[in-house]
């Protein structure tokens, strides 16, 4: 497990029903893109966040897959559209396994 | 030691040649990646929008976004990095348009390319040139 690893969401309060608006996610995560060599020469090892996922009540909104080219601490903006209240949760898998998880509600009126 | 006016130019283009050549090479790892992602349809430009910036000076953050109305899926590839895939989206039923901005890491200057499947099993593409004066790849 990485260290220090922090998912921080940002979600609207509320929504109006059907109405797209903007959720910005942001991780905290080395990214070790598997490119780079160390002092001595050798390779480090990649070590990222592999997928991405956002789902509410249980439906999918968006789903991502990292690569080795996204940036130190992964940010995805994307957009969503409900049509009721809800829960809003989001899931990081890491390269060695771990998920990382959080999760927003949101009112719709 | 004296160079002659032909020494230089034979140089240049040799340097030319080195500069190039590995960059054609990326070039056709993303043509597969291409192919792949569009499972045998034709590749049409247009209908999909990239942003990134014309100039990034640190080429290890360099934001990009992706507008491609009525997608289901989108790549993200960069054709001059080692590894050319960047980033691929799924947009499920509570996507409210499909599109999407992330940060990515760009080892020089080259094209930022952006593939859209659409709803109908077509294949949109839409490139972008960033210039970068860093590159992101450490080493």
């Amino acid at each position: 497990m990485a260290d220090n690893v922090k998912p921080r969401v940002r979600v609207p309060r509320s929504a109006a029903a059907g109405e797209a608006f903007e959720i910005k996610t942001l991780i905290s995560h080395k990214m070790e893109s598997g490119q780079r060599k160390d002092s001595d020469g050798n390779p480090i090892p990649r070590s990222i966040i592999n997928h991405f996922s956002c789902d509410f009540n249980g439906e999918n909104v968006i789903q991502a897959a990292l690569e080795g080219a996204i940036s130190t601490n992964p940010y995805i903006q994307f957009e969503a559209s409900i049509e009721e209240s809800g829960t809003f949760t989001f899931t990081w898998q890491d390269d060695d396994g771990s998920e990382y998880t959080d999760s927003k509600d949101i009112a719709v009126g | 030691m004296q160079f002659t006016r032909r020494d230089t130019l034979v140089m240049g283009a040799g340097a030319a040649v080195a500069t190039f050549m590995p960059l054609q090479v990326f070039a056709d790892a993303t043509d597969d990646v291409s192919a792949e992602f569009a499972m045998g349809e034709t590749i049409t430009d247009g209908g999909v929008e990239i942003t990134a910036p014309e100039i990034a000076e640190n080429g290890n953050t360099v934001p990009i976004s992706v507008n491609a109305p009525g997608a289901v899926a989108v790549l993200i590839l960069a054709t001059g990095n080692p590894s050319p895939k960047v980033i691929a989206f799924n947009f499920g039923p509570r996507a409210g348009a499909s599109s999407a901005s992330t940060r990515c890491r760009l080892a020089g200057t080259q094209d930022v390319v952006a593939l859209a499947k659409m709803a109908d099993g077509s294949v949109k593409r839409a490139s972008a040139t960033v210039k970068v004066t860093i590159g992101g790849c450490g080493g």
